[in-house]
């Protein structure tokens, strides 16, 4: 017990520390790097209580993918320009008033959040599902979502599915002058289309590339 | 508290007993490869250091030792440091859930196959921390298309990895072993086989597919500000790698420590080695592929994996989960 605890404080820490890093380092490189290390460490917290194909999952989506993406994005910025200090405030910011609201709302969120806890002897009682604790934890998350959350589950893919497709219709645009490769053409082309004998006259040459 | 010591004691030894044979199984692995790229060259390969050149990455590693370790003026240096220690560490934590034989696996979770995956996704970052922080055109260059290949050879390995679960129906890597003793999956699947096994290629960023490191194009890609130690290190997290995704290989299809002949004599020889041997022979592919193809172009190399490998990736789900289904040979749980 007191090993688990030691793990869970060493991660919890690490995921606090990252996340405050994150908003103070004004090097926007480290602070995708610290990202990553919050999320592998929440996925860490995930793994302690028993909620391992989540925390698998967390690592693959966001670390593996999301935050791959992320780090494209924000490493086109020039390096040389950004020093590596802290944040600092300065007089004529405008962001402040406006970061401490959505904080002060999200504050009180968690709090309402963690209220709920009060009640969770009640709230277990109130889950109409029987939670076997001999399936592992992705056959039971697979027995409810393709059958009782199958509609959900299929809605939250249409969601997905859309909203890439708006992705890519906005930033696709036709470029033209741009040399592209037919596989079909390259295959389907003939020895009489690329290879002529002609008879060339002496001193006179002949005109290609016509 | 001399309890949890013992047990802490216990399990470095564990895991010393895995490390150690896969550090120097990539120096052995390292040879073979130069070896089996000069046959096919009609070369000798290196054959002077040691019996039959055995010794020779040895002899390289203590020449990269005793280099000097330049760090560039203009980099950023904690993370640059940072990128091949990460590429390291990731190649070698794979290593505990890969089983050997039944009993013998240093942690046997329940999602095996899934971590072996999230680690594999995370082998970028060494190469994306490198060139980012060499601040330098060539790095830059080689980690972003490293990074885009490898993001996207990922979606067609883990839909190959649909395949098989569809057939065994547990995550667990000794589950998966285990299902195959009827029939190895490379008969029913061969396909997605194929399939994995190239993108396999792209993933650990080998020939045919080493845009990162184009020396035509970009000098070594993300490796070219690295010198010393810290370049030994990338290259052994490289080959950590590519042993990496051949035991998954062979776990996935080849029935990772089943003896394919289980008759008298055969049944002798310990389940490891079976499991030793069919990483070897896919190991033996990767450096024969390394030596016979030319490398790919960008765009072709994405038209590959998202235009090719990913439908026909899908299709085969479908077509696995549809068989499966109508006969049904779903696995009960």
């Amino acid at each position: 017990m007191i090993a688990h605890a030691i793990f869970f404080y060493i991660f919890s820490f690490i995921a606090v520390f990252a996340s405050i890093m994150l908003t103070v380092s004004k090097n926007t490189v480290h602070s995708v790097f610290f990202l990553i290390l919050d999320f592998i460490s929440v996925s860490c917290l995930f793994i302690m209580i028993g909620a391992e194909f989540l925390g698998m999952i967390m690592l693959i989506v966001y670390v593996g993918a999301v935050a791959v993406l992320f780090l494209f994005v924000v490493m086109m910025l020039n390096v040389v320009e950004q020093k590596n200090t802290l944040f600092k405030s300065s007089s004529d910011s405008t962001y402040i008033p406006i970061g401490l609201l959505i904080s002060l709302i999200i504050f009180f969120e968690i709090i309402i959040v963690i209220g709920g806890w009060k009640y969770k002897p009640d709230l277990l009682n109130s889950i109409s599902m029987n939670i076997s604790s001999e399936l592992t934890n992705t056959h039971a998350l697979g027995y409810v979502l393709y059958t009782d959350y199958i509609h959900l589950f299929q809605l939250s893919g249409m969601i997905l599915l859309v909203a890439m497709i708006g992705a890519i219709v906005l930033t696709f645009r036709k470029r033209s002058g741009l040399k592209r490769q037919s596989y079909f053409k390259q295959i389907s082309r003939e020895r009489a289309e690329g290879v002529d004998l002609i008879h060339v006259e002496s001193k006179k040459g002949v005109k290609i590339d016509v | 508290m001399q309890e949890y010591f013992y047990l802490l004691l216990s399990e470095i030894y564990k895991i010393l007993f895995l490390l150690v044979p896969v550090l120097v199984s990539i120096a052995m692995v390292v040879w073979l490869d130069r070896r089996v790229w000069a046959f096919v060259q009609k070369r000798r390969g290196p054959n002077v250091v040691g019996p039959f050149g055995l010794l020779q990455s040895l002899a390289d590693a203590l020449k990269y030792m005793f280099k000097e370790i330049i760090i560039p003026a203009s980099s950023n240096k904690i993370i640059f440091i940072l990128a091949p220690i990460v590429t390291m560490t990731l190649s070698l934590i794979a290593w505990a859930v890969i089983p050997f034989s039944e009993d013998f696996v240093l942690s046997d979770i329940n999602v095996g196959i899934l971590y072996l995956f999230a680690i594999s996704s995370l082998a970028v970052y060494g190469i994306i921390m490198g060139g980012w922080a060499s601040n330098s055109k060539y790095p830059f260059l080689g980690s972003i298309r490293s990074a885009a290949q490898m993001v996207s050879y990922e979606v067609s390995i883990g839909i190959i990895i649909i395949n098989v679960l569809l057939c065994v129906g547990s995550l667990n890597l000794s589950d998966i072993v285990l299902a195959q003793e009827k029939v190895w999956f490379i008969i029913p699947l061969f396909p997605m086989f194929v399939i994995f096994f190239i993108s396999a290629l792209a993933e650990t960023n080998r020939p045919p597919f080493d845009l990162p490191e184009a020396e035509a194009e970009l000098v070594a890609g993300y490796q070219t500000e690295y010198s010393g130690m810290m370049y030994a290190m990338f290259w052994l997290g490289e080959y950590a790698n590519i042993l990496l995704m051949c035991s998954i290989g062979s776990i996935l299809f080849l029935g990772g420590w089943l003896s394919p002949i289980n008759v008298y004599p055969f049944d002798l020889i310990p389940s490891p080695v079976w499991l030793i041997l069919k990483i070897l022979l896919l190991f033996i592919l990767f450096a024969l592929v390394k030596a016979i193809v030319p490398r790919y172009r960008y765009d072709q190399l994405m038209r590959l994996g998202w235009k090719i490998f990913l439908p026909f990736s899908l299709f085969w789900v479908v077509l696995t989960a549809g068989y499966l289904l109508y006969f049904n040979l779903l696995p009960v749980i």
